[in-house]
């Protein structure tokens, strides 16, 4: 019952995984088509039971929720993880979905809670990075109360935990993405985890080979290895300079790094000589 | 053994026995003398089980009392049978009440035990709740019952204050033990430590870690100077490094601690005597608090080399500090971290550690969902391929495959508990697609003795199918978001045939499922289901078809059908008397 891997469009979703978490085993051999339908139920809640409420759209499983997306703005975005009384366990789906699921699916018990606003959402399956609403729900992941309050927030900011969040832009990309540079060891570290976190956008693979950081100065390294790639990977420096990521030892990179951009290469031509000027005149 | 203690109907002339068949009988003495060394309560309720003659001699032996779900039989069933408790252990709501699936004033209350207790086992000495509503009163009350009072221990209770503890402090005179962990606690002062009086002296564990209100750091230290068998000391957040130095000095006889936080703050000489503080504490085993560390780590290192058990999942730690400090305990046998650890932390346990028997690995962000946090399955991988001897395992990851979990058991064959939760519901393997089904077909497969095994991720009843047929062993399942359709429980139903706990949520299960294990639930201790798809009805059948099973519904305002939470048990104390008006007995 093997899948292949299907290409996503830029959410990260693909047609295929819509379907694969509502389709039963039984059925994954025919590939029914109808299950992309929107439709409302358990995650894990599974069409070929309940024929009856694929007539009205529903929201689908919580991984795949793209389609979850619209009824999060209906609802407003209210943030904060909703735990405590069972008060709040109740659905707060927008009301118009809520009144049409009541008629039609008067069996669902329903333990979503829609507080989350539109969030990035975790790697689904290791190729895109999806922009999906989140819905929370209550519970989960089974971690104890007393543990969310104890641990201290993972840092965020620079001077308390020694981590260095810079943003990432990639030409043609709707967002950006932060990556903590501290928690690289080399530029092949760095590089292989910017082209997951951004391959849904290229089009063309990055080879990635690996530069050896201990020889110092790797002229133009990272040029060769995104050569034959329509990117390159740049960054802006503490003066304000926009230079190709490279060029010097690791460590000095990181020090002076304040932003990174995944440059189309059209645009990236005359930046390399300027790079080596300037490290030439350190 | 006190003979004028003896009961009553017994007759001391075996030969006039009907009930006896064997040759050579054992006089009462030797018998009893026998069973008061079983220990385990499993193999007393064997022993009690042969006949009448030794289901009395083992009742009038037992001194520990384990009680795994406090509404499946009555303080006086338990007192009538048992005269000479010691000590009880008294569990009381569903797991899944520890996240926040059960409504508040659920039941569980303490008071009515320790009310009988009061009256049947005014000797009693020890006290271990879990998961039970204890409040200030009780508290209090247990405090002045009980005057040989010695070890009390809550564990995710909740409904008390530090008010209650206090009175603890205040009254038990003779108490070796007070251990408070991740209750739901009104954390109001800290003012109960001072309530020890001046001359006690004989605790022997202490932890407060969970507590963060401010205590008399003075009263503290003079308490830990006068408890020279002191073993265990878990403080909380409010000690400082330089305080930490100080009660170390008076107490290097430590075994467990559990440090506050690690924030660099030190003088440089300050930093020698907390390390030369550390080298003194040969005894130590068990470490654990350590929030905030980060610099000041490499003060530990002396005193690693005998570590067996390190915690570090209240600690914000990251790879290249962890892996450091890894290097110096090569005895660990149990490790719990924060994923703040990465893969790269992983790699280190897997070469640094070869004794691990139990990993947990926590998430310290659950509810983000970046992509650069946690941990993921090479990890997983990692610690496995080093750590063979790995026996229990808690993994929470964003992104796991079939292929590296059975590369994962290959490696540890020996799991009796695998605990895997793939933190988005119905998470497929990220790389191939495909349900997660193989991954736990092969757990179930290749670890014979397995236990216990927690699923997630994306799952058909595939998964099920195999654990019904492979997973001889299995006692607690815990499922969420997961399986096709009703054939997936009833598999297991069927074929786990050691099954004591089974706590589903989310599931597409539903009657036919739940009426497929009318004849099992009677030989296990509970069944949780909600929001799943069974109804009023579908209860109300399992109800009346087994009157000796308590069958709950937890009442959602929404629909009048579904049963939104059902709790099964068994019990021979019948339907509850104190339930809640939102909880339905069918």
């Amino acid at each position: 019952m093997s899948i292949p891997i299907e290409e996503h469009n830029y959410i990260g979703i693909s047609k295929e995984n819509s379907e694969k978490s509502c389709v039963s085993s039984m059925e994954s051999k025919d590939l029914n088509f109808k299950a992309t339908e929107l439709r409302l139920g358990l995650p894990g809640s599974e069409s070929p039971q309940n024929k009856k409420e694929n007539s009205l759209g529903v929201l689908k499983n919580f991984p795949y929720g793209a389609k979850r997306g619209f009824s999060d703005t209906i609802n407003g975005n209210s943030g904060t993880w909703g735990f405590g009384s069972e008060a709040k366990n109740s659905v707060k789906v927008g009301t118009k979905i809520l009144d049409s699921v009541k008629e039609a699916t008067p069996k669902s018990p329903r333990k979503v809670q829609e507080k989350m606003p539109l969030v990035s959402s975790t790697n689904n399956n290791g190729h895109g990075v999806a922009p999906t609403a989140k819905a929370q729900v209550v519970g989960w992941p089974p971690i104890r109360s007393s543990r969310k309050n104890m641990v201290s927030n993972p840092p965020k900011t620079e001077e308390v935990a020694g981590c260095h969040y810079v943003k990432v832009s990639m030409d043609g990309a709707p967002y950006l993405r932060k990556v903590d540079l501290t928690i690289y060891n080399s530029y092949k570290d760095l590089s292989s985890a910017l082209e997951k976190m951004f391959s849904c956008f290229k089009a063309g693979q990055c080879e990635t080979q690996g530069i050896s950081i201990s020889d110092g100065l790797n002229e133009n390294k990272l040029v060769d290895l995104l050569h034959g790639s329509e990117y390159v990977l740049t960054y802006e420096d503490k003066d304000g300079d926009w230079m190709l990521v490279g060029d010097v030892p690791w460590e000095m990179f990181t020090e002076s790094c304040k932003k990174l951009r995944i440059m189309k290469s059209s645009d990236a031509n005359g930046l390399a000589p300027r790079a080596t000027e300037k490290w030439k005149n350190r | 053994m006190n003979p004028s203690l003896k009961k009553p109907r017994e007759s001391m002339d075996l030969s006039n026995s009907s009930e006896l068949t064997q040759p050579t009988a054992f006089p009462d003495e030797v018998l009893e003398k026998v069973l008061s060394l079983v220990e385990s309560h499993k193999d007393r309720n064997s022993a009690s089980l042969v006949c009448k003659y030794w289901y009395n001699a083992e009742r009038w032996t037992r001194t520990k009392l384990f009680i795994g779900n406090c509404y499946s039989v009555t303080p006086e069933i338990v007192a009538r049978r048992f005269p000479k408790i010691k000590s009880v252990t008294l569990k009381g709501k569903p797991r899944f009440s520890d996240f926040n699936l059960v409504p508040e004033n659920w039941g569980a209350d303490v008071q009515v035990w320790l009310d009988v207790f009061a009256r049947v086992y005014p000797f009693l000495e020890e006290l271990r709740l879990k998961r039970m509503a204890v409040t200030d009163e009780s508290l209090e009350f247990l405090a002045k019952s009980f005057h040989g009072f010695k070890v009390l221990s809550l564990l995710s209770c909740d409904g008390f204050s530090t008010d209650g503890i206090s009175s603890i402090a205040t009254y038990c005179k003779n108490l070796t033990e007070l251990d408070i962990q991740e209750n739901g606690i009104d954390d109001f002062t800290g003012s109960w430590l001072s309530c020890f009086p001046d001359d006690f002296a004989s605790l022997e564990v202490l932890n407060f870690a969970s507590l963060n209100s401010e205590f008399s750091f003075d009263a503290l230290e003079r308490l830990v100077s006068r408890c020279k068998s002191l073993r265990v000391l878990k403080l909380n957040k409010n000690v400082t490094l330089g305080q930490l130095q100080r009660l170390l000095v008076r107490a290097p006889q430590l075994m467990e601690l559990g440090t506050g936080p690690f924030v660099p703050e030190l003088t440089g000489r300050q930093y020698a005597e907390l390390e030369s503080a550390f080298s003194n504490c040969k005894h130590l085993h068990t470490l654990s608090g350590l929030w905030e560390a980060t610099r000041y780590l490499p003060v530990l290192y002396a005193a690693c080399a005998s570590l067996t058990f390190l915690n570090l999942s209240y600690a914000t730690i990251r790879s290249n500090e962890f892996s450091k400090l890894l290097a110096h305990c090569p005895n660990l046998r149990r490790l719990w971290v924060l994923d703040t650890v990465r893969d790269k932390g992983l790699e280190a346990v897997g070469a640094n550690c070869p004794l691990l028997e139990e990993l947990r690995v926590f998430p310290a962000d659950p509810f983000e969902e970046d992509i650069v946090h946690g941990v993921t399955e090479s990890g997983f991988v990692a610690v496995s391929a080093g750590c063979p001897k790995l026996q229990y395992v808690l993994y929470f990851c964003r992104q796991m495959t079939n292929a590296a979990v059975a590369t994962i058991v290959r490696n540890c064959p020996d799991f009796t508990h695998f605990r895997l939760c793939i933190m988005n519901p119905g998470q497929p393997d990220y790389l191939t697609n495909e349900p997660m089904d193989e991954a736990f077909g092969a757990v179930v497969k290749t670890c014979k003795k397995l236990q216990r095994l927690s699923v997630s991720g994306l799952l058909t009843d595939l998964t099920f199918e195999y654990i019904g047929q492979y997973a001889k062993n299995l006692e607690t399942l815990s499922v969420a978001f997961a399986g096709s359709s009703d054939r997936g429980m009833q598999c297991v139903l069927e074929g786990c045939s050691k099954l004591r706990k089974l706590e589903i949520r989310d599931c597409p299960f539903g009657n036919a499922a739940l009426l497929s294990g009318m004849e099992k639930y009677e030989s296990m201790r509970c069944l949780w289901m909600s929001a799943c798809r069974v109804t009023m009805n579908g209860c109300r059948m399992l109800a009346q078809g087994r009157p000796r099973l308590n069958v709950e519904v937890i009442k959602d305002e929404n629909s009048d059908d579904l049963a939104d939470k059902l709790y099964v048990y068994r019990s021979v104390a019948g339907p509850r008397r104190d339930a809640p008006p939102f909880v339905v007995t069918l």
